[in-house]
């Protein structure tokens, strides 16, 4: 009964305070537009290619590649000028048989542009080089047969060759499907820790600081209520916000859920607890709100790099090992299955299982942690 | 004589290294005011969290209602001010109250009647609709005390009730415990103002730790053959008057 009425203070308290709702509800989904925006521009890089006596055939194959501008230097050294003035990102000279390629290399990804666009029109005018030589020998072949008597017609011609065709498949998504659809699921448990952790955590923070915690201890409440009622209100909270992140992402960002949508409410909704129990538990350390903002970038800021947007199976062992205890890797990862692939939530026993012992034992540390202000 | 509501025997209280209370004896009966009055520092927040529970005694023992503290049902028959106001600032003074009705346990029907008399008693009737953010700072004090009153509790603890507030208001306060008293309450009360131990049945002088005397503010000033509390104080503590 007294859990239901601290719940029902939090929420009234929270629910008067405009700001810090609009917080909650509005900032995730300001950013996540933002980033999407941000992460569904073209992916492609647009590079400017200098090039000097480069012959006829290879400069027209690096004219018809995608995303290149060719420029024609007369001299390397007006070629050189034109890179440090930032209007090319590479030059190509030709010297003799081989060609010298000179990167501006400030952004590495049009540094990695460039060579995969050279590599390319090398290989296409090679290619035609072979196919005309192919096409000389068919020729003299066809003549030499024709002096022959008996010789049978030839079943093939070099002109028929033609390029395979293909046609790819997409398991989740699309073509379209780009880094910000890996990193959502990932991002959407992020957004509901990190406001959790932060309100809640300077929630009970404030509520220490103005003796409010010491006149409710001064009644018999047990200490488990407390901690109890919040999470009975952040819990609600967390539910609403869930909802609305993922309804934001699948109508207004249109990323498909293969999935239950109700699974990845409920995963959310555990990580939101676990995010409200370290955050109470974070603000005992805490005394004032300014040393609560200090707890950010060394608790929640480190927890996005183990969080799974960085793949952790390329990372050392030592580091793999930190990643076990960020509670953000094992929502991240359960809510990717269940976003991608469609995964049910009863064959995501161990991620919801290593949630629950966070869960547990954060909040018994929370109920003993009040001792502190009561010793019964 | 009745028994004692508060009975506080041989209290000693560490913190690290430092010892706040030595050896405090003293009781508060039921019908009595008892002041604590002393400097800052000299140990008297820390009596009231020994006698409500919030900290445990390193030796002694505060025992109220005949039982030992730390004990946590206790609670509902203690009404606690603090220092600080201590309140919902989002919140109306109604819900205020409703919300520490509840952590006190008193049933629906009791909550009803129980906030409209405890408002009475400040004063605070009219604005009870109001949120506390809107409040003058003595109406936070009379709203907090009004919390403290809730559940007719047998014993009061107020840690410096009357700080920041006018004289006005203060009398009404006092007139206010004294009513209480009459009705057979015991009140433990904190001040470092000393006219204000005048009032109290009996005051306890706290200096370093130590209660260096427990009687009736006449007795007092008898004995230390001064006009007033403060001057008992200056004696005691040994300055030349």
């Amino acid at each position: 009964m007294r859990t239901w009425a601290i719940a029902n203070r939090v929420i009234k308290e929270l629910l008067r305070d405009k700001r810090t709702l609009a917080l909650m509800f509005l900032a995730p989904i300001f950013i996540l537009i933002l980033l999407n925006f941000v992460f569904s521009a073209s992916q492609a890089t647009d590079v400017t290619v200098g090039t000097v006596a480069v012959p006829q055939a290879l400069q027209q194959n690096l004219e018809q590649s995608k995303h290149v501008t060719v420029k024609k230097y007369t001299s390397k050294a007006a070629a050189q000028k034109g890179l440090k003035q930032n209007r090319l990102d590479a030059i190509v000279q030709h010297k003799t048989a081989n060609y010298s390629l000179t990167y501006a290399n400030t952004d590495a990804s049009k540094t990695t542009a460039v060579k995969m666009a050279f590599k390319n029109a090398l290989a296409t005018n090679t290619m035609s080089q072979l196919k005309s030589k192919l096409m000389a020998t068919t020729a003299s072949l066809a003549k030499l047969r024709q002096q022959l008597p008996n010789a049978p017609i030839p079943q093939q011609s070099a002109a028929k060759v033609a390029a395979p065709k293909i046609t790819n498949h997409y398991v989740y998504g699309d073509s379209d499907t780009g880094f910000f659809d890996k990193i959502l699921p990932i991002l959407m448990g992020f957004f509901v820790f990190f406001f959790v952790f932060l309100i809640s955590g300077m929630a009970l923070l404030k509520e220490r600081t103005s003796g409010t915690l010491n006149r409710l201890l001064a009644t018999p409440v047990k200490r488990s209520e407390i901690v109890f009622g919040y999470m009975l209100s952040y819990g609600i909270l967390a539910i609403f916000q869930t909802i609305l992140i993922v309804l934001v992402t699948i109508w207004l960002l249109k990323i498909k859920v293969v999935g239950s949508l109700i699974n990845v409410v409920v995963i959310n909704l555990l990580l939101a607890l676990v995010a409200l129990a370290f955050g109470i538990l974070v603000s005992t350390f805490a005394n004032s709100e300014f040393q609560m903002m200090q707890f950010i970038p060394v608790l929640v800021i480190p927890q996005i790099f183990f969080s799974g947007i960085i793949p952790l199976d390329t990372m050392a062992d030592w580091v793999k090992k930190i990643a076990a205890v960020i509670p953000l890797k094992y929502s991240g990862d359960a809510t990717t299955q269940i976003i991608t692939r469609g995964v049910s939530i009863t064959s995501l026993g161990l991620d919801i299982g290593v949630l629950f012992l966070f869960l547990i034992g954060l909040t018994i540390l929370n109920i003993v942690g009040l001792r502190r202000y009561r010793k019964v | 004589m009745a028994a004692a509501i508060i009975n506080l025997t041989h209290l000693v209280k560490k913190f690290g290294t430092q010892t706040i209370l030595k050896d405090i004896n003293f009781t508060v009966v039921p019908g009595q005011i008892v002041g604590l009055i002393g400097p800052s520092g000299a140990g008297k927040s820390t009596i009231i969290k020994l006698t409500l529970g919030m900290e445990k005694a390193d030796n002694g023992t505060a025992t109220v209602f005949g039982q030992t503290m730390p004990q946590r049902q206790l609670l509902a028959k203690i009404g606690y001010m603090a220092q600080t106001d201590a309140l919902y600032e989002t919140l109306s003074g109604q819900e205020n109250l409703v919300f520490f009705a509840k952590m006190k346990g008193l049933s629906k029907s009791e909550i009803v009647h129980e906030i409209t008399y405890v408002a009475k008693v400040v004063g605070l009737t009219a604005d009870l609709n109001k949120r506390v953010s809107g409040y003058s700072g003595g109406m936070k004090r009379r709203l907090s005390l009004a919390i403290a009153l809730l559940g007719q509790p047998q014993l009061i603890v107020l840690d410096e009730p009357t700080v920041g507030i006018d004289p006005a208001l203060r009398r009404q306060v006092w007139r206010e415990l004294n009513k209480l008293r009459d009705a057979g309450r015991s009140i433990l009360i904190t001040t470092h103002v000393m006219d204000e131990a005048e009032l109290a049945d009996q005051v306890a002088l706290l200096l370093d730790g130590e209660v260096i005397a427990f009687d009736t503010p006449a007795k007092l000033k008898q004995q230390y053959q001064v006009a007033t509390i403060e001057d008992v104080f200056l004696k005691a503590e040994g300055v030349q008057l």
